[in-house]
């Protein structure tokens, strides 16, 4: 078991730290989503068989296409696509976003009093997985519905034409 | 002997299950599940892998004679040798990698596509006691292996260092992701309705019969029939068949993504796109059809396996009738199409899915206000969308035709 662990955890890290390094954007967004699948396969070491696919549907499937669209439509030519090595400047302020975040979500780790989990796994259900999200976490499940509906007007608004287009024949 | 037969449990239905255990019977207790799953890996490459095959056969020939011509019929009886005739020559010709080309990406886009394509074999129950990996998130597992074809079409796209080939894979990106969203939503109403995310569960809940004759199938209720057929359009388009077979549109793109690959790669391509067919329509068998199910009890003697087969093959045939008849949507409609009416059709089928479990219990002339309320929910609003959309540019006039 600890022996997965270890291999999953390479997985994870190596290509994610692949993805900082490649001049390659296009490489840089592929090796994120062998990191992503890195994560769902620790999901499922861990027993968490639904977290692990939902992490696939929506990070290899759809969050990766967002990445690879977003690469391709700001870059003019694939010259464009290569990355010139970091300035000192950009490279101090990446460093100390980085410190700043993991020491946020490192202080929200530690912060918390973990249960030790029951001998038994839970019974798992699809109704009881809903029951759950609409009832216990119903007030974060709606934040995020309204954070993802404002970014998806945002996005309308900057891509809608100015004037509207005058009715297409067909 | 009859009796023995029509039980559920006869020789035949079991003998898939016996000739694996014969096998692994002759191994030590240790080896007997890994061999079990390698039978059971090897059953499946070599049943899809033939399928496969004369698929292709299939396609060539009733394209043929839809369009009033022979189709293969030189290699071997009525052209039986064909697809093994394209094999030899997918192997044997030059694999030529352009110049320009991200080599390791354009190497690995057919073999990931290939092997992706493959995974959603693994959690669908082909009969009885035929399922090769029972999960309880079997329903999640199918789509979030079937996610990752998008990938590898881009990279091949993108690797390929053509243009031609990029656009292609801007297209195929732009289309997978639009019709992901009505496939998923078409599925929800029968997770809804059943319960479950494990497909033998699932095809379960679709056992029995009313009257001896009328099997409980998920598509012989109003929901289920909406669900059936918007799952089936979105399926059309996430294998990339005509009339959504915009990213390799040879009028305008040459082969798409197909363009700078040749020789055995070529081939991996073809198979993936004929493996991901088979896989969502098997797909649409265990959730709407009734899986391994007979349509009557009095046939039940017949192994379920066998029912499987039999409507794969129809739902497969249906695929090739189509592409014979609708001819290619441009871009512009085919997202239209998605976003404007399968989207909002699926979610409304989805509110009706809720209700009808919710009036589960409704007898009597109750039963009937339920039939027209589910009916009307799925015909009204197809109608009137189908309507507004269409409106200003149907009906149309030929004018040179």
């Amino acid at each position: 078991m600890t022996f997965t662990f270890l291999i999953l955890a390479v997985i994870i890290l190596g290509s994610a730290l692949a993805a900082a390094l490649r001049p390659n954007l296009i490489h840089c967004a592929l090796l994120l989503v062998v990191s992503w699948l890195g994560v769902a396969g620790f999901y499922l070491w861990a027993g968490a068989e639904f977290v692990a696919f939902a992490q696939v549907l929506v990070y290899v499937g759809a969050l990766s296409m967002v990445v690879l669209f977003a690469v391709l439509l700001t870059r003019q030519s694939r010259a464009e696509l290569r990355v010139d090595a970091p300035e000192t400047r950009r490279a101090v302020w990446a460093v100390i976003a980085g410190v700043a975040v993991s020491g946020v979500i490192g202080a929200a780790v530690f912060a918390t009093k973990w249960d030790p989990a029951p001998v038994t796994a839970p019974e798992v259900t699809v109704r009881g997985i809903g029951l759950e999200l609409m009832g216990a976490h119903a007030a974060a499940l709606l934040l995020l519905g309204v954070l993802l509906t404002a970014a998806l007007l945002g996005a309308v608004v900057l891509a809608a034409p100015d004037r509207p287009e005058k009715e297409e024949k067909s | 002997m009859i009796a023995a037969a029509l039980t559920p449990d006869s020789f035949l239905e079991r003998l898939p299950v016996l000739a694996r255990d014969t096998v692994t019977g002759l191994l030590p207790e240790s080896w007997c599940w890994l061999a079990g799953s390698l039978l059971e890996i090897i059953a499946i490459l070599a049943g899809f892998g033939l399928l496969f095959a004369y698929l292709t056969l299939a396609e060539r020939k009733i394209l043929g004679r839809i369009q009033n011509r022979p189709g293969p019929n030189r290699t071997g009886w009525f052209g039986l040798l064909q697809p093994f005739a394209d094999g030899v020559k997918a192997l044997t010709k030059e694999d030529v990698v352009p110049a320009g080309a991200d080599r390791v990406l354009h190497f690995l886009a057919p073999v990931v596509l290939v092997a992706v394509s493959l995974l959603g074999f693994a959690v669908l129950p082909f009969g009885r006691h035929l399922v090769a990996v029972e999960l309880d998130t079997a329903v999640l597992y199918f789509f979030a292996a079937g996610t990752a074809t998008e990938l590898a079409v881009f990279m091949a796209g993108w690797a390929s260092h053509n243009k031609y080939s990029l656009l292609a894979a801007m297209r195929a990106l732009a289309q997978l992701i639009s019709y992901e969203l009505p496939l998923l939503l078409s599925v929800v109403p029968v997770v809804l309705v059943a319960g479950t995310l494990s497909t033998t569960k699932i095809v379960a809940a679709q056992g029995g019969w009313s009257l001896g004759f009328v099997p409980h199938w998920h598509v012989f209720t109003p929901w289920g029939a909406a669900g059936f057929g918007l799952f089936m359009v979105a399926a059309l388009a996430e294998s990339n068949r005509s009339p959504f077979d915009l990213p390799e549109a040879e009028s305008e793109l040459i082969a798409g993504h197909l363009t700078e690959y040749s020789g055995f790669k070529y081939a991996l391509f073809f198979m993936a796109e004929y493996f991901g067919m088979c896989a969502l329509s098997g797909m649409a068998v265990t959730l709407f059809l009734g899986g391994w199910g007979a349509p009557s009890a009095l046939l039940e003697w017949i192994p379920s396996y066998a029912w499987f087969t039999a409507k794969l093959l129809v739902l497969l045939l249906g695929f090739i009738w189509i592409r014979a008849t609708l001819p290619r949507l441009r871009l512009d409609q085919l997202m239209k199409f998605a976003w404007k009416f399968l989207v909002p059709l699926t979610l409304l089928n989805l509110a009706n899915a809720a209700g009808w479990s919710l009036t589960a219990g409704w007898t009597g002339p109750l039963q009937l206000v339920r039939w027209a309320v589910a009916l009307s929910l799925v015909a009204v609003p197809f109608v009137v969308l189908g309507r507004t959309l269409s409106a200003g540019s149907a009906p149309r006039t030929y004018r040179f035709a």
